[in-house]
Parts: structure tokens; C-alpha cells; sequence
């Protein structure tokens, strides 16, 4: 399908319909995770380790397999195979299944305290919970380390001896530093010192946790003969039986997996933890097993995402062009190799036209728990420090925030330092949109400041499928491949509908499971509405084809000399014949006389996803004397390409926003002297409440993406980027102090307040 | 596998029995907002749980002559939710409005808040501000305790075995006496206080404060009492909150854990007293 330039032709597209897993959802009738049960289920729990670095001695679980009711306890020792170091690129990272196999179930050593070191399956939950505190592990503690900056340090813990660092010399001896990355566009030194003003400075972040409410859950069954059955909350059914097969060593064909309905992911839920662990526990025990992680577990053993330092520099004219930048970053990748240090690094700068750039990052392990994709990936990191130096830059030019940001925005033909040259985007007109905005010039008052931020995304294509096909009546089912984590079902099912000429809800969609639907990459990166909606689409197309074809059968005419007009075939012309229009319906009616059911599934690998920039306005007051910041009014642009269902895509802004703005204030992993999380907890590790937010006004900027059939471009992930330094900036202005660290929580803003340095 | 026996008996004498003669933990259960929690988490191993809810008096508000009785386990949202009692103990009530969430406050209680024996329990430092007393009941019978004498460390009171709280009585408000609550935390609800402050004042006609008590949660082992005394004999002017400042700090012995740092704790316990003593003043001066 050719690009629609008119999009006053859409009748679906654009429309905000009631979405269909709606009554399910607030009926409670969804199906989570927790919420399948089998004949005969068992419960499988994990043993984790109490210690932050320590080497496993021995594991005596021969009293807990004597307890009646304990069905099975598996170990990486006994039960799973060792795999070979073999990374693939999956989703919005890369994995290793070596050691995403080592961090599904230890092996030789702990790295983090809540690394999983055994499991067990009982018929009950209270005899599991008895069975683990019969398993006899003896350990070697070891020293350990957490920081990312001491991680580097010489004479520090080394977490992997193997560990071989890619893309820097090597150091000659135990090291863990496992990836140096740099980007580079001209020569950033030489345009820094051509500028007639420098601002530098060094930017922290914390670690800080997805908070999806759904915890991870499974249920596995594993026949005698291999078949096993997989039902479970994630981001891809697909991924699921990758990895399961890839740590078990399973022939694919043997594992179905059905996606759960999922509550949030957020990219924490594109990585298992559970899943190998009950099929091993399964196929061992005979029955069905069922694991719910708790909230504790999901804190402590489930990825964050990584914390940062980095030191940024931006030199200008006086004018306010930006001469030259550097980053220099450093990414805490937990106990694993593996932050989000490219993609921080890639999109670091990429909003701005800039000559000279150079963007550099370590991936550094520690005894952390392993992170894992969250919106953006590294992204938020990045742009903390680089947007907080554009604010400083801003103040330091006496120029306007939005207009220092206009005068070097980026747009079509722009160069960006990690390769691309940027086809048609919407930065320009987002920050005209901010610009124009009223909240822009609204008054402020006392101790109340305002800051902006903006912010990149790549968004991403890949392998998806979709099939369409026309029932008995006329009615529209669709398949797709895609999790439905940000209203998937709702878009595939417009966009079907607007193909097909037929009202939305005449069309029902379901997300397939991996025996159903042809291979389809897991929900992330912002590319199911894109990739998923472009197979979709030339599902229903080719759908369209054989409608016209049946029609022309009937009429006993060329298909060529029928065309397809709001859900009808009709004689392309006078020449054609004089037929009235012929309804969906009344093929559908006919199928089985000329030539058997329609339908047709498409798999694609989509190319040509379209970058999405967005400027964030955010108004606080601060409390001086306590430190406590109020966020007023927030207001999130952003170029969404074309909104399919506009509710969902202000959903997705506001959620975006809102999880920002967490991170930003009040949100970071706690350690204890011993290495061992100290708030896993929703208690202590503090996302924001309803009650400490106003409405997130979401402004849909819409510079459609030639390259797919509606414009769509990736929503999910831009709109996480700018909140944290919006806020710090917003801080600054009413403070005037200059926040480096996050998060920027009432005590330490107190302290920023009275010494002047924050 | 371990035992869990829940009894509810329907009258103090059964109760008494039954804590009494409980072979291993038994625990008192009004709302259970915190116990069910601990249970959970396994914190808390009791063999026995004896709900007091069935018990004729455990819930309930009423006036006397003499002030208020509320019932131990009453749930903290029929306070806030009595006109009466509301308008006589804002700042009591602005304490039990903050316990957990809207849900939890259906069942949470005063007696539960105070005996989990928190350092940061919301409504106990205007329960002790109000000069409130507790009638604890017991295998020795009843007997009359200040508030402010029940916890003795985190996680202890001065209950014996056997031992639960029966009733609260609160004192007469009469004249120009008016009394208020703040807490610190970093969001604006479902949190637990990292400072919080009660301060019940009483003024003579012409606004000059007579009586003041002043007690801080948070910032110490137990709730503490700060040395209000600068503050008495003056109409709360800027001088004064400057030392119900300086004093509220010197009152302070907190601890650096996840919720504050020493240094913070300290400085906010001054803030605060001084916003909720201007509430309390306003509040008092207006009657």
C-alpha cells in the first residue's frame, strides 16, 4: 500500500473506538499471568542468594527432596546444560544466552543477592517455602561491589574472570569493563575550542526499577514425549520460546508458548527468569508448575535499569550555534554484560544539527542485579546530562531555553553522529509547538520555576506477522504476533478496518500465540504499531485482492475491472458493467462457491521506522525549607508520525511522562552495607502517586513516516526521555541551583539549597 | 508445618484468656493492617490471633462530660468521618487521615497504630499532644495509661502478656484550645512519615498561648516531647517559632536510614513544628 497523503480520506484511522480488551480488563476477566491454572498444578518457588558476590560451594538439597509434598528441586549443576558464550540481537538489547542462562539460575558463583540459586516445585506453597529452608548451600563469600565508578576502579571485585572487553585494548588483566562504544562526527575538540562559551559538567543516575504492576508468572507443562506448554506474561511469546529453548536446549517445535495478558512491561519483560525454571521443574516432576514472582523478588532479582555518571561538555557561538559536544558515560550493566550504553550514547546529541560530536560509554558490570530494557534504553541517562548542560548553556548565552534548542535543532538531511541522516522528521515542529504553547508563557510565582527538555528515539521494524481473515458473515478476525502492551489489538484492528473499508467494530483482534501466527519479535522498541501494522495492513490488502478477484468471478468480469470503495467491490468503471455494489458480506457468503475461504497472513521484516523527537514543559514549586517539589503543570510534545488511536498514543505520552518524573524525584535503588537492596519495596522505592501529579497535557505533533501506509511512527519511548532533566531544570529555576544527581529527592535538594551546590 | 489459630471472642475476660494463656506469640488483632502485612512477609509468627473487633465497646465514639472515649479498635475513618470529634481533635484526625489509604483507613485503628509501636505512627503525636490516655485491660485487671507511656522502643509498648488497650479517653476541649498535625514525606500519600509533628495549643482571650505540647514522631526511638515552653506566655510571633524551631531540633535523635538522613530529619522536625503550631494557633485563636 502506497502512503495515504490525504488523511481526510481515513475514516478509522485517527478515531478514538472503545478498545476491545477493555471489559476484560476492568470485569477482571483477563487472563494474567497468575490467573491460568492446570489439573494438578504444583508450586514452584526459587532459592536466592542471601549475598551480593559469594561462590557456591555446595548445594545439599537432599532434605528438602525427603519433605512429603516436595516434587522437584533443579540447580544449574544438575539440571541445565552449559551453553556456550553466544550473543544475538534481540528486541532493544543484546543477549547473551550464556549468560542470561547464568543469570536464570547461578552457576559457580552469586553475582548479585537475589541471583537464583535453586528451585523447587511442592504441592504447596508453604511446603516450597519449607523445602527451600531445607536446602543446605554453603558459600564463599567473596568481596563485592556495587558502584559503577568503583567497579572500574583497580584492585576492584572482579565479577567474571573470563571477562574479555570488546571495543578498547585489552587491559592485561581481570577487568569489568566489558564494552567501550564511541560516536563520533567531526572533530568535538576542535569545535569545543572554537567556542566563545563552554559549559561542563558531571550528571548521576540511579538505578531505577520498570514498576510494571504485574509480577513476572508463569505456568509451564512438560509431556514425557517434550511437548511442553508455556503460558505467561511478556513482551514476546516468541522471545519466551527462544530462550527457553536456547537454556534447555529444546527442540523449538516442541514449545508453545500463549502470551498472557500482560500487566506492564515497560521492556522489563523481554528477558526470562522464570520460564526455563518451570519447564525444568516440570519435565523433572511430571506436572504442571506454576511460579509467581513476589514484588520483593521483582525489586531484587528482576532487571532495573542502569544507573550512570557521565561528564558532559557543549561549546557555542555567541549566537547560540553549538560548535562542539562530548559525552563521556559510564553505564552500571549489573552482574552481566549488557547496558543500554550504545543506544545512551547514539541518541545522546541526536536531537541537535552538530558538526563536531563525540559520544563515548563503558559497560560495566557490578553485583547488581542484571538490568533490563526500559523505555528508551539508556536514552533518559544521557539525555539527563546533556539537557541539563543545554540549560546551563541556555543561561550561560542569555538565550531562551527553546530557542537555543530551535536555532540547532535537527531535521531532514541532518547527519546524525551515530551514522544516520535524518529522512523527513518533526524536531522543528515539535519545538515550534512547545514554543507557541501557552504554558510556555504562563506566569509563575513564588519559588515555582520552569524548565524543558527534549528528547530522541530511533524506534525500530524487524520480523512481525499478521493475518486476516474474513468470516461467514463478513466479520474481520485478526492475528497478530504482538504482545498488546500499549493498545496493539485496538491499532491492528483500526488499521485492518480502514483497509478493508469496514466499521472497526466489525473487526476483532487476538494476539496469536507462537503456534498460531508466524514468527514476530518481541513488543519494544516502539515498533509494533509500525512493524506489526505494516503486516497487518498488507494482510488485509492482499485480503482486498482476493475480494476484488471472488467479485469479478461473480460478475463474470476481469479483476482488473473491479475496484474496492468503502467496504464493497465495485465495477471499476462504465466499461466494467453495470453491477451494483457488492458488500464484504455478500462475498464472504459466496466463498465457499468460488474458491474456499479468504484470509491471508503476511510476514515481513519492516524497514523504514521513523524517528520520534519530543520537548517536554514542566512547571514545579519548590518547598525550600523541606525540599519537597510539586510538579504544577507538564506538558509533553512530541511528533507521533500519524496517531492510529489518538487516546492510546496520549496514554502513551502521559505514562511516558509520569514514570520520568518518578525517576527523576523520588525513584533509585537503595543499597546496605552488605550489598543488599534495601527498599524492594513499593513502599520505599517511591513511584509517583495519582495524588502528586497534574494532568500530563499530551500535544500530538503528526509528521507522518512515508514509509509506513498511515504515517505511524514509535510512540512508547520518546516521551520517558525529557522529564528527567525538565524537572531538574524546572528545579533550577525555581532554586536556582543546579541539581547533578538523581534522584533529586527532598533531602538532598535541602542540602543543594543550603550550600549552594547540588 | 507451623499453626496459625484466629479466635474473636466476644468479650474482654475471653480475650484476656486467651493472650494469657497462649502457649507461643499471640498477637492482638484490631484492624490487622499492619499484622496482616507482617504475616505475610513473615515478620511476624504468632500461633494465635485474637481479633478484638466482636468485643461490645472496641468500636465505637462517644462523648462524655469529661471529653471523648473511642473504642481501641475503631476504624481511623469513622473519626474522620464524626463531626464531633473532628471538630474537637483536628490535628488527632489530620494523624489517622494519613494512615496507609483511603482502604486501609476502613479498618486501621488507633490502638493498632500506636501497639505496632512505629517511631513514625501518624496519629500518636497528636494522640499524646491531646493528652489522651489509654485503658489497657488485663489477667490483673484495668488500668489507666498515658498514651505517650505505651511505646517504649520500636517495635515494644509496655503491654504485658495478656495485656491489649480497651479504650481511649480524650480530654475536654474547652476555650480557645485547638490542636493540628503535619507530616513530611516525599509524595503525597501511601507513604510513612519521615518527621511528623503534633502540637496542641491552648490561648488565653487575648491570644496569648497557656498551655502548649508539642511531640514529634520519627525523629527518635519513640515519639518525643519537645520542651514548648519558650512558646507559652507568647502570641507565637516570629521569635517565638524561632525557638519552638531551635527547641523541636534539640528534641530530635533520629537515625540515618532509607527515608531521611539525620541532618534532614532534624532540620524538617523544626519546620514542621513551627507550620502546625501556626495551624494549632489559628485554629485555637478562631474559637
Amino acid at each position: 500500500m502506497n502512503f495515504v497523503a490525504n488523511f481526510s480520506d481515513l475514516k478509522v484511522v485517527g478515531t478514538r473506538p472503545v478498545r476491545p480488551d477493555g471489559i476484560d480488563k476492568v470485569t477482571g476477566k483477563a487472563m494474567f499471568g497468575a490467573d491460568l491454572s492446570m489439573a494438578g498444578t504444583l508450586t514452584g518457588k526459587v532459592l536466592r542468594s542471601p549475598h551480593a558476590h559469594a561462590r557456591i560451594v555446595s548445594i545439599d538439597a537432599s532434605k528438602a527432596l525427603a519433605l512429603p509434598g516436595v516434587k522437584a528441586v533443579v540447580t544449574a549443576a544438575g539440571d541445565f546444560p552449559e551453553i556456550s558464550s553466544e550473543e544475538a540481537a534481540a528486541g532493544e538489547s543484546p543477549v547473551n544466552f550464556r549468560h542470561m542462562a547464568h543469570n536464570v539460575l547461578a552457576r559457580d558463583k552469586v553475582l548479585y543477592e537475589g541471583h537464583a540459586v535453586a528451585a523447587v516445585a511442592a504441592t504447596t506453597s508453604a511446603i516450597a517455602d519449607a523445602a527451600m529452608a531445607l536446602i543446605d548451600v554453603t558459600y564463599e563469600v567473596l568481596p563485592f561491589v556495587i558502584d559503577v565508578e568503583a567497579a572500574m576502579a583497580d584492585g576492584a571485585p572482579i565479577l567474571h574472570d573470563d571477562l574479555v572487553p570488546s571495543g578498547m585494548a585489552a587491559p592485561g588483566k581481570p577487568t569489568n569493563i566489558a564494552k567501550r562504544v564511541e560516536f563520533k562526527l567531526g572533530d568535538a575538540e576542535a569545535g569545543l575550542a572554537e567556542a566563545d562559551v563552554v559549559v561542563e559538567g558531571r550528571y548521576e543516575t540511579t538505578a531505577v526499577h520498570q514498576g510494571y504492576i504485574e509480577p513476572h508468572a508463569v505456568i509451564a507443562s512438560v509431556n514425557p514425549d517434550g511437548q511442553t506448554q508455556i503460558f505467561a506474561s511478556s513482551q514476546g511469546q516468541f522471545m519466551i520460546r527462544q530462550y527457553v529453548s536456547k537454556i534447555l536446549n529444546m527442540d523449538i517445535a516442541n514449545i508453545r508458548v500463549t502470551p498472557a495478558e500482560i500487566g506492564g512491561g515497560f521492556g522489563g519483560k523481554t528477558l526470562v527468569y522464570l520460564e526455563p525454571l518451570a519447564v525444568a521443574l516440570s519435565r523433572k516432576a511430571g506436572k504442571p508448575v506454576k511460579m509467581v514472582m513476589t514484588r520483593d523478588e521483582v525489586f531484587r532479582s528482576s532487571g532495573p535499569t542502569s544507573g550512570g555518571v557521565m561528564t558532559v561538555k557543549i561549546g557555542a557561538k555567541k549566537d547560540g550555534t553549538i560548535t562542539g559536544a562530548t559525552i563521556d558515560i559510564a553505564l552500571q550493566a549489573g552482574a552481566f554484560p549488557g547496558s543500554p550504553v550504545a543506544p545512551a550514547c547514539m541518541c545522546a546529541f541526536a536531537c541537535y544539527d552538530l558538526k563536531n560530536v563525540r559520544a563515548s560509554g563503558y559497560d560495566v558490570v557490578s553485583n547488581r542485579s542484571k538490568i533490563a530494557a526500559y523505555r528508551a534504553p539508556g536514552a533518559p541517562i544521557s539525555s539527563f546530562g546533556v539537557e541539563s548542560a543545554m540549560d546551563e548553556l541556555a543561561t550561560k548565552l542569555g538565550m531562551d531555553a527553546l530557542e537555543l534548542r530551535q536555532k540547532n535543532a535537527a531535521k531532514a538531511g541532518t547527519k546524525a553522529a551515530y551514522g544516520p541522516v535524518f529522512p523527513e522528521i518533526g524536531f522543528e515542529q515539535v519545538l515550534d509547538a512547545a514554543k507557541s504553547h501557552p504554558h510556555w508563557s504562563a506566569p509563575l510565582g513564588p519559588n515555582q520555576g520552569r524548565g524543558v527538555a527534549t528528547g530522541f528515539w530511533f524506534n525500530i521494524g524487524g520480523d512481525s506477522s499478521a493475518s486476516v481473515f474474513v468470516n461467514e458473515d463478513g466479520t474481520i478476525s485478526v492475528v497478530s504476533g504482538s504482545p498488546d502492551i500499549g493498545g496493539s489489538r485496538a491499532s491492528m484492528a483500526m488499521m485492518a478496518a480502514e483497509v478493508l473499508g469496514v466499521p472497526y467494530e466489525k473487526v476483532r483482534p487476538i494476539v496469536g500465540d507462537t503456534a498460531q501466527i508466524g514468527i514476530t519479535g518481541m513488543t519494544g522498541g516502539s515498533r509494533v504499531t509500525f512493524a506489526t501494522g505494516m503486516a497487518t495492513v498488507q494482510a488485509a490488502e492482499k485480503v482486498v485482492d482476493e475480494l476484488k478477484k471472488r467479485a469479478a468471478m461473480i460478475w463474470d468480469i476481469s479483476p482488473e475491472a473491479v475496484d474496492w470503495k468503502d467496504g464493497e467491490a465495485v465495477p471499476a468503471g462504465a466499461n466494467a458493467g453495470g453491477f451494483d455494489p457488492m458488500p464484504l458480506a455478500a462475498i464472504a457468503a459466496k466463498a465457499g462457491k468460488t474458491g474456499g475461504p479468504i484470509g491471508s497472513e503476511v510476514s515481513i521484516n519492516a524497514q523504514g521506522a521513523g524517528a520520534g523527537f519530543g520537548a517536554h514543559i514542566c512547571d514545579v514549586e519548590v518547598d525550600q525549607e523541606t525540599g519537597h517539589v510539586k510538579i504544577l503543570r507538564y506538558t509533553a510534545v512530541q511528533d507521533v508520525g500519524k496517531a492510529i488511536h489518538p487516546s492510546y498514543v496520549e496514554g502513551q505520552i502521559q505514562g511516558g511522562a509520569v514514570q520520568g518524573i518518578g525517576w527523576a524525584l523520588n525513584e533509585e535503588y537503595l543499597y546496605d552495607k552488605n550489598g543488599r537492596m534495601d527498599n524492594s519495596g513499593f513502599l520505599d522505592y517511591r513511584v509517583p502517586v495519582a495524588s502528586d501529579l497534574p494532568m500530563i497535557e499530551a500535544v500530538l505533533v503528526e509528521v507522518p513516516n512515508k514509509r509506513h501506509p498511515f504515517g505511524v511512527r514509535g510512540v512508547g519511548e520518546v516521551p520517558i526521555i525529557p522529564p528527567l532533566a525538565a524537572v531538574a531544570n524546572a528545579i533550577k529555576a525555581a532554586t536556582g541551583v543546579r541539581m547533578h544527581s538523581l534522584p533529586m529527592s527532598p533531602p538532598k535538594i535541602v542540602a543543594a539549597i543550603e550550600s549552594g551546590k547540588g | 508445618m507451623p499453626r496459625l489459630s484466629y479466635a474473636a471472642p466476644a468479650s474482654v475476660p475471653d480475650a484476656v484468656k486467651l493472650l494469657a494463656g497462649a502457649q507461643g506469640l499471640a498477637k492482638v488483632m484490631s484492624g490487622g493492617t499492619d499484622l496482616l502485612v507482617q504475616l505475610r512477609s513473615g515478620r511476624a509468627k504468632p500461633e494465635l490471633i485474637v481479633d478484638t473487633k466482636k468485643i461490645p465497646g472496641m468500636m465505637g465514639i462517644r462523648e462524655t462530660a469529661d471529653g471523648w472515649v473511642i473504642g481501641a479498635a475503631t476504624p481511623s475513618a469513622e473519626l474522620s468521618e464524626h463531626a464531633g470529634f473532628s471538630a474537637a481533635y483536628p490535628g488527632v484526625v489530620e494523624g489517622t487521615n494519613l494512615i496507609g489509604s483511603t482502604q486501609v483507613q476502613g479498618r486501621a485503628s488507633l490502638a493498632g497504630n500506636l501497639c505496632n509501636a512505629s517511631p513514625a505512627a501518624d496519629s500518636v503525636p497528636a494522640m499524646i499532644a491531646a493528652g489522651a490516655v489509654a485503658v489497657v485491660v488485663g489477667p490483673t485487671g484495668q488500668r489507666s495509661v498515658p498514651v505517650a507511656q505505651i511505646v517504649t522502643a520500636p517495635g515494644r509498648t509496655s503491654l504485658a502478656k495478656g495485656e491489649f488497650i480497651f479504650e481511649f479517653h480524650f480530654p475536654k476541649v474547652s476555650g480557645k484550645q485547638a490542636d493540628a498535625y503535619l507530616r513530611f514525606i516525599p509524595r503525597t500519600e501511601m507513604d510513612i512519615a519521615v518527621v511528623g509533628c503534633g502540637v496542641n495549643l491552648t490561648l488565653d482571650a487575648a491570644g496569648v498561648i497557656t498551655a502548649a505540647s508539642v511531640v514529634l514522631g520519627a525523629v527518635a526511638p519513640t515519639q518525643v516531647a519537645v520542651d514548648a515552653t519558650s512558646i507559652v506566655g507568647s502570641k507565637l510571633d516570629d521569635a517565638a517559632l524561632a525557638a519552638l524551631d531551635t527547641a523541636a531540633r534539640a528534641a530530635c535523635n533520629p537515625i540515618n536510614d532509607k527515608r531521611g538522613t539525620i541532618e534532614f530529619r532534624t532540620k524538617v522536625a523544626g519546620v514542621l513544628a513551627r507550620r502546625a503550631a501556626k495551624i494549632a494557633y489559628d485554629r485555637a485563636g478562631a474559637r
